[in-house]
């Protein structure tokens, strides 16, 4: 930094005095402005290098001790110290799968009602409280979840579900209450806002023109939402609903306060299940040996890479769109 | 086009009605969690939830003074280390990083760290403070939620800075004032509320984590002395007392969470009226 400064600046003594006091000092200034704020941007760079690094180191002892094969084990067992990460990994992508199969046509509706038939204040109102829905901290998400949704889920609708369902393996089971369906609903109403108000920008985006030609060749309202307005706005969808997605893969305190926090992998969604984040939350404090937490911590280098990768896809989509959908 | 006109005019009406009664149903869990919330929380709030210690486990009443006293000290402690980190990062971004290769890493890393799930920065904190002092404190907790401040700091700070005309730092540049002046006297303070904004949703949304500190702040049943303690938070007493047996702790984690969430959506509903008067202003 310092060389780019001299070569800036002429030699002080080729200049009339004032002139070169009055010059050096601001271009001083600058540079040591600038430096600065480069030094604190630099600094995320930093951040996100060392936590990639801090997991990568911390987890040596469990890699080397389990190495591939701990992605595809099923077995959880902290007093034989025998540690394989399937069941955590099953149930954080199924959970949000299932998260995502509800929020996503729960989101999108609501983007439509409100760029399409609400007036712009109520749009505006309801896209504000919508958000809100978002700022609500997860523990509390977790608290109504405790003490609302899995007294509901136990009495009424799993009873139903199985019932009704009950000759598919997806509903069998006793009804605990707890379980994946249970975590997928509240993981689903925490992903809502992100979906609706990212495709609500994208389709008050979509160009007049296009809708006018679709309603000019006589299409009813709905019919230039579905022939115009979707058709162009699908990509940016596509974008919302990975980092959606993003979120409920490192959703914590409200999954772990209702799936049931069962490391097994069952195929019925009505059975506990474990995500990666909820067996962290749960053990990590727990972990007594060496070999315990290193483990714990390689099932957080599996969040963080998938994470990482899901999102990234999520950006990619979107810096493709508008530069207003950039900014989530 | 399949069908009749009135079949289509039927599809129509159906359609709408459904993406209406989408809008109802994401807004009635809305006021349903805040009534509930309310409902449970207002009951169990007491004088003594704000002025009193917790009780030892098994003895009902007492409450949560260290807990709130706990969260506003870790929420300031990350205000102090995450935000200038931030908001330099973001004037870097928006003032000189514009196409660089160190620009582009930084907006990326930002949008990294913005993706890491919580519970992640709290191992990361756990290996950079716990580990080498070999005890949970309040300084861990602290990192491992001014991390999580960064991204939108920096975020934000640039998507404002990048709102303030080109004409007004031309002509602050045209009056011979050196660039870091424009920045620090013309650009900042025109773009201040909006900054304001950015910091306070930043704030709220941090506030409310859990995760990050389960295993850096843990928690405390006493007061917590300095900053090298293990200390208390709201976020992580709700937690504890919900997946308690005890009644008791049940009644105060509801007060708790009605504590919380005045808090967060306090800050996160003052931020954006704040932005949408200024909306209106430009």
């Amino acid at each position: 930094m310092n060389a780019v400064l001299t070569e800036r600046q002429p030699p002080l003594s080729t200049l009339p005095a004032r002139k070169a006091v009055r010059k050096s000092s601001s271009g001083f200034g600058d540079s040591i402005f600038k430096n600065i704020t480069l030094i604190f941007a630099l600094s995320i760079l930093a951040i996100a290098t060392a936590i990639a690094w801090q997991l990568f180191k911390n987890s040596a002892l469990s890699r080397h001790a389990f190495g591939w094969s701990f992605l595809s084990k099923q077995i959880w067992d902290p007093v034989a110290e025998n540690y394989g990460a399937l069941p955590f990994i099953f149930g954080t992508l199924v959970s949000s799968t299932i998260a995502l199969i509800i929020a996503v046509p729960l989101g999108v509706g609501v983007a439509i009602f409100l760029s399409e038939l609400a007036p712009r204040n109520v749009s505006d109102a309801c896209s504000f409280l919508i958000e809100l829905l978002a700022a609500i901290p997860s523990v509390v998400y977790g608290l109504i979840g405790v003490f609302v949704l899995v007294p509901l889920m136990r009495v009424h609708v799993q009873p139903f579900l199985i019932r009704t369902l009950g000759f598919l393996p997806l509903f069998r089971g006793p009804a605990y209450g707890v379980g994946m369906l249970t975590a997928a609903l509240v993981l689903a109403v925490m992903i809502v806002p992100f979906i609706t108000t990212i495709s609500r920008e994208i389709f008050m985006s979509v160009p007049s023109s296009l809708k006018e030609a679709a309603m000019a060749l006589g299409a009813t309202h709905w019919e230039v939402v579905r022939l115009a307005v979707l058709p162009y706005s699908r990509s940016g969808i596509a974008g919302s609903v990975f980092l959606a997605l993003g979120r409920a893969l490192g959703e914590t305190m409200a999954v772990t306060m209702v799936i049931g926090n069962r490391p097994e992998i069952m195929a019925s969604l009505l059975a506990p299940g474990y995500t990666m984040a909820a067996v962290l939350a749960n053990e990590f404090t727990e972990a007594t040996s060496d070999l315990y937490v290193s483990t714990l911590i390689q099932i957080g280098l599996v969040l963080f890479a998938i994470t990482i990768i899901v999102n990234a896809i999520g950006r990619l989509i979107l810096y493709e769109m508008t530069p207003q959908a950039e900014a989530h | 086009m399949p069908g009749t006109y009135k079949h289509r005019q039927w599809v129509n009406i159906a359609a709408f009605t459904v993406t209406g009664l989408c809008a109802l149903l994401t807004l009635s869990v809305l006021f349903f969690i805040l009534g509930y919330v309310t409902m449970h929380g207002i009951s169990s709030l007491s004088w003594d939830f704000f002025t009193k210690l917790p009780k030892p486990v098994g003895e009902t009443g007492g409450g949560m003074a260290n807990a709130i006293v706990g969260t506003f000290k870790l929420i300031s402690l990350a205000s102090v280390i995450g935000l200038p980190i931030g908001i330099l990062g973001g004037i870097y971004l928006a003032e000189y990083g514009k196409g660089t290769t160190a620009g582009f890493l930084v907006r990326y890393s930002a949008d990294i760290i913005n993706g890491v799930p919580s519970i992640v920065m709290g191992i990361f904190a756990y290996t950079v403070v716990v580990l080498p002092m070999k005890h949970f404190s309040a300084l861990a907790g602290g990192i491992a939620l001014s991390i999580m401040l960064i991204p939108i700091a920096v975020r934000s700070t640039e998507e404002f800075l990048r709102l303030v005309p080109m004409a007004i730092r031309e002509s602050a540049l045209a009056l011979g004032l050196p660039q870091w002046k424009v920045i620090v006297r013309v650009v900042i303070p025109t773009a201040m509320k909006g900054l304001l904004t950015g910091v306070l949703l930043d704030v709220s949304r941090v506030s409310g984590e859990t995760a990050p500190l389960l295993f850096t702040a843990f928690g405390n049943r006493f007061w917590s002395s300095g900053w090298l303690n293990p200390i208390s938070s709201l976020p992580v007493m709700i937690f504890t007392y919900a997946v308690s047996p005890y009644e008791d702790w049940h009644r105060q984690a509801w007060a708790a969470a009605l504590v919380l969430l005045m808090i967060v959506l306090a800050t996160n509903v003052g931020a954006r009226v704040l932005m949408r008067n200024q909306v209106q202003v430009a």
